[in-house]
C-alpha cells in the first residue's frame, strides 16, 4: 500500500482503488449476496414482503427434492425426483462432453504444436479463430439445421449415399446437446492445451523416442504429464461453459432434455419466482466452485494456471 | 512417431477437424439463399435473395443491433478502466491480500452466466432499479473487467518498474508518470482488452437474459426466432456476419504474408 502511495501519490491510488471496490463490491460481492440471502426467503406477494411470512427457511432448496419420477439409470428403474435428476444429469453429461472435447483436442493440440510446419500455422490458427468470432447462437443454429429430420445430414446420408436405411432422427434425448457442446465448447480445450505442449522441448520427445520408447509410452510418460497445467485449464473451461450453457440446450434439446440451467430459467422467467430461482443458481455456482476445486487438487495446479 | 504414415494421418485428421468446424458454418451461409421458407439447404429451390432485403426490412432486428453496439460499448467503457485500475493495484501488492482479491477477480470468469445474471438482476431490483440493458451492462462487465484486468496483468510483468522510480526522481508528477510512461506500455494490453470486451460483451446471452428486461439484443432475438418462428432472415444475417469475419481475417493473413516477405527480403540484403 506504501508503494502505491509513493508511486502513484493520493489521487492515482484513490481512484485505482475506487474503480477496483467499486467492480468487487457493487458488480461481484453484494450481488451474490443478495442472491444467497434472497435464496433462503419465500416466494411472497409483494405486499407480504417484509411480513411475518417472510421468514428465512430452507424451503427453496428442498424443492429439488420434489416430485419423484420413474425412470431407469443403466437399465436399472429407480424413481428419483426431477430437478436432482436434471441436475446429476448435468453434471453426467457436462462431464462427458468435457471428456470428449480432450480427446478430440489432444491430438490436435500435439499437431499444431509439434508436427505442423511453423510455416503453416498461423493460416491453420486464423481457420480455426473463425467460428470463435461466430457468435454462439448462431452455430447452435447451425446444427440446429444440419441435424434436422429434414435437414442435410439425413440428406447426405440417406438419399444421397444410401448409407443408413432411413432418416435418423438426430435430436432425442440428450444427443442434440452433446453435439452442440462439443462442437461450441471444443476449442476452449484446444487452445489451454496447445500453450502447454508447445513449450515442452521437442528434444525431450527425440529422447524418449531414441530409447526406444513407443509413441504411446511418449505421450503418457513425457507430453501428457507436460500438457497437465492445459489439460486442466481446458477441462475447468469446457465444463464451466457446458453445464453454465443455457443457449445450446434449449436450441439442440429434445422433449426429454432437460438441462438444469434451464430449470433456473424456468424458475426465474416463467414462474417469476426469483428466490427458488436463485437458491438453484446458488446450488450451480457451487457446483462450479467444487469442480474447479477438485479439477485444481487433481492435477496440482493453481488459480491462476486455470485463468489465463 | 514421426514417421510418414503418422503425419499423413495427422494431416488428414486436421483437414478433418477443420472440415468439421467450417462445414456447419458453410450450410448455414448457404441456406440464406435458398428459396425455403425453412432455413435449410435442402430441398433446393432456387436461389433468392428475398431473405437479405426481409433482413434489411426488420426493424427489431436493427433495434436490437444497435441496442447490442451500445452495450458492447458501455461495457468496453467501464471494463477497461476498472480491469486496468485492478491490475496496477494488484501488481502492486503482495502476500495474502494479493491471492484474495486475485480469487474475487477472477472467480466471476468461471462463475455461470446465469448465476452472474440473476444475481445482478436480484441486487439492483432490491434498490429499486428496474431491469434493461443498463444492468446487463453492469452484468456483463462484473466478469468481463476481469480479462481486461488478466491482459494488463501479464503485461505488467514485463514492465520495468524502476522506470516509474526514474520518472518520479526526475521530477515527473504522479499522473505524469502514469500519462508518459506506465500507460504507453500497457496501451497495447488495453487495446486488446478493449476489443475482448466489445466482443466479449456481443457474444453473451446468458447474463443478457436475465437481465435485459423487455429490450433485445442481437443474440437474444436470434434465440427468440429461432425458437419461435424462425425464417432464413437469421441466415441472411449469420451469412454476412461470417462474411465479414472471413474478410478480415484474409485482409489479416494478407498483411501478415507481406511483413513476413518484407522481413525475409530486408534479411537478404
Amino acid at each position: 500500500m506504501e508503494d502505491l502511495f509513493r508511486r502513484y501519490g493520493k489521487t492515482l491510488t484513490s481512484a485505482f482503488v475506487l474503480l477496483t471496490a467499486f467492480w468487487l463490491l457493487i458488480l461481484v460481492i453484494l450481488p451474490n449476496v443478495t442472491l444467497f440471502e434472497s435464496s433462503f426467503r419465500p416466494y411472497l406477494p409483494i405486499v407480504d414482503v417484509g411480513g411475518p411470512k417472510d421468514t428465512y427457511s430452507l424451503n427453496n432448496y428442498l424443492k429439488v427434492f420434489h416430485g419423484n419420477i420413474e425412470t431407469t439409470f443403466f437399465g436399472i428403474p429407480i424413481e428419483m425426483p426431477v430437478h436432482t435428476m436434471t441436475f446429476i444429469l448435468t453434471i453426467v453429461y457436462s462431464a462427458v462432453v468435457t471428456f470428449i472435447c480432450f480427446l478430440i483436442a489432444y491430438p490436435l493440440a500435439y499437431y499444431l504444436a509439434k508436427v505442423v510446419s511453423p510455416k503453416t500455422l498461423p493460416t491453420l490458427f486464423l481457420l480455426l479463430f473463425v467460428p470463435l468470432w461466430v457468435s454462439e447462437v448462431l452455430r447452435a443454429f447451425a446444427w440446429w439445421i444440419i441435424l434436422a429430420f429434414k435437414g442435410p445430414l439425413n440428406f447426405v446420408l440417406f438419399e444421397m449415399f444410401g448409407l443408413i436405411e432411413q432418416p435418423i432422427r438426430y435430436i432425442q434425448g440428450y444427443n442434440g446437446v452433446m453435439i452442440g457442446l462439443v462442437y461450441t465448447y471444443v476449442l476452449f480445450m484446444l487452445f489451454p492445451i496447445y500453450n502447454a505442449v508447445q513449450s515442452l522441448d521437442t528434444n525431450q520427445i527425440e529422447a524418449a523416442q531414441d530409447l526406444g520408447s513407443p509413441w504411446w509410452r511418449t505421450h503418457w510418460r513425457v507430453i501428457l504429464p507436460h500438457a497437465k497445467p492445459g489439460i486442466a485449464s481446458g477441462a475447468v473451461m469446457v465444463f464451466m461453459l457446458s453445464a453454465g450453457s443455457l443457449l445450446v440446450p434449449s436450441l439442440l434439446g429434445s422433449t426429454t432434455s432437460q438441462w438444469f440451467t434451464q430449470t433456473v430459467q424456468q424458475w426465474m422467467l416463467e414462474s417469476q419466482d426469483w428466490n427458488t430461482g436463485s437458491a438453484y443458481a446458488f446450488m450451480l455456482l457451487i457446483l462450479c466452485t467444487i469442480f474447479v476445486t477438485l479439477v485444481m487438487r487433481v492435477f496440482s495446479v493453481k488459480l491462476s494456471d486455470i485463468a489465463k | 512417431m514421426n514417421s510418414k504414415t503418422s503425419r499423413i494421418f495427422f494431416h488428414i485428421y486436421m483437414g478433418a477437424f477443420l472440415f468439421y468446424l467450417l462445414a456447419p458454418l458453410a450450410v448455414m451461409s448457404g441456406a440464406a439463399f435458398n428459396d425455403n421458407r425453412l432455413p435449410s439447404i435442402v430441398p433446393w429451390k432456387g436461389l433468392t435473395s428475398r431473405w437479405f432485403i426481409d433482413m434489411w426490412n426488420d426493424g427489431r432486428l436493427w433495434t436490437s443491433f444497435f441496442n447490442t453496439i451500445w452495450v458492447a460499448l458501455a461495457v468496453a467503457a467501464l471494463a477497461v478502466p476498472i480491469g486496468t485500475a485492478a491490475a496496477i493495484l494488484i501488481n502492486s501488492i503482495s502476500g495474502r491480500v494479493r491471492s484474495v482479491l486475485y480469487g474475487i477477480m477472477v472467480a466471476p470468469i468461471l462463475a455461470p452466466g446465469a448465476v452472474i445474471g440473476i444475481s445482478t438482476l436480484l441486487f439492483w431490483n432490491k434498490l429499486n432499479v428496474p431491469s434493461g440493458l443498463h444492468l446487463s451492462v453492469l452484468g456483463q462487465v462484473s466478469y468481463i473487467a476481469a480479462f481486461v484486468m488478466l491482459l494488463v496483468l501479464a503485461r505488467l510483468q514485463s514492465f520495468d518498474r524502476s522506470l516509474e522510480e526514474a520518472a518520479l526522481d526526475l521530477g515527473a508528477s504522479n499522473t505524469q508518470m502514469l500519462r508518459r510512461i506506465l500507460l504507453p506500455h500497457l496501451y497495447p494490453a488495453i487495446f486488446a482488452g478493449a476489443a475482448i470486451a466489445f466482443f466479449q460483451s456481443i457474444e453473451n446471452f446468458n447474463v443478457t437474459l436475465f437481465t435485459r428486461g423487455t429490450m433485445d439484443t442481437l443474440t437474444v432475438y436470434v434465440f427468440s426466432k429461432v425458437r419461435s418462428g424462425v425464417t432464413p432472415t437469421i441466415n441472411a444475417l449469420a451469412f454476412l456476419l461470417i462474411v465479414m469475419t472471413v474478410i478480415a481475417a484474409v485482409a489479416y493473413e494478407v498483411s501478415r504474408r507481406r511483413k513476413e516477405r518484407k522481413f525475409a527480403a530486408s534479411a537478404q540484403d
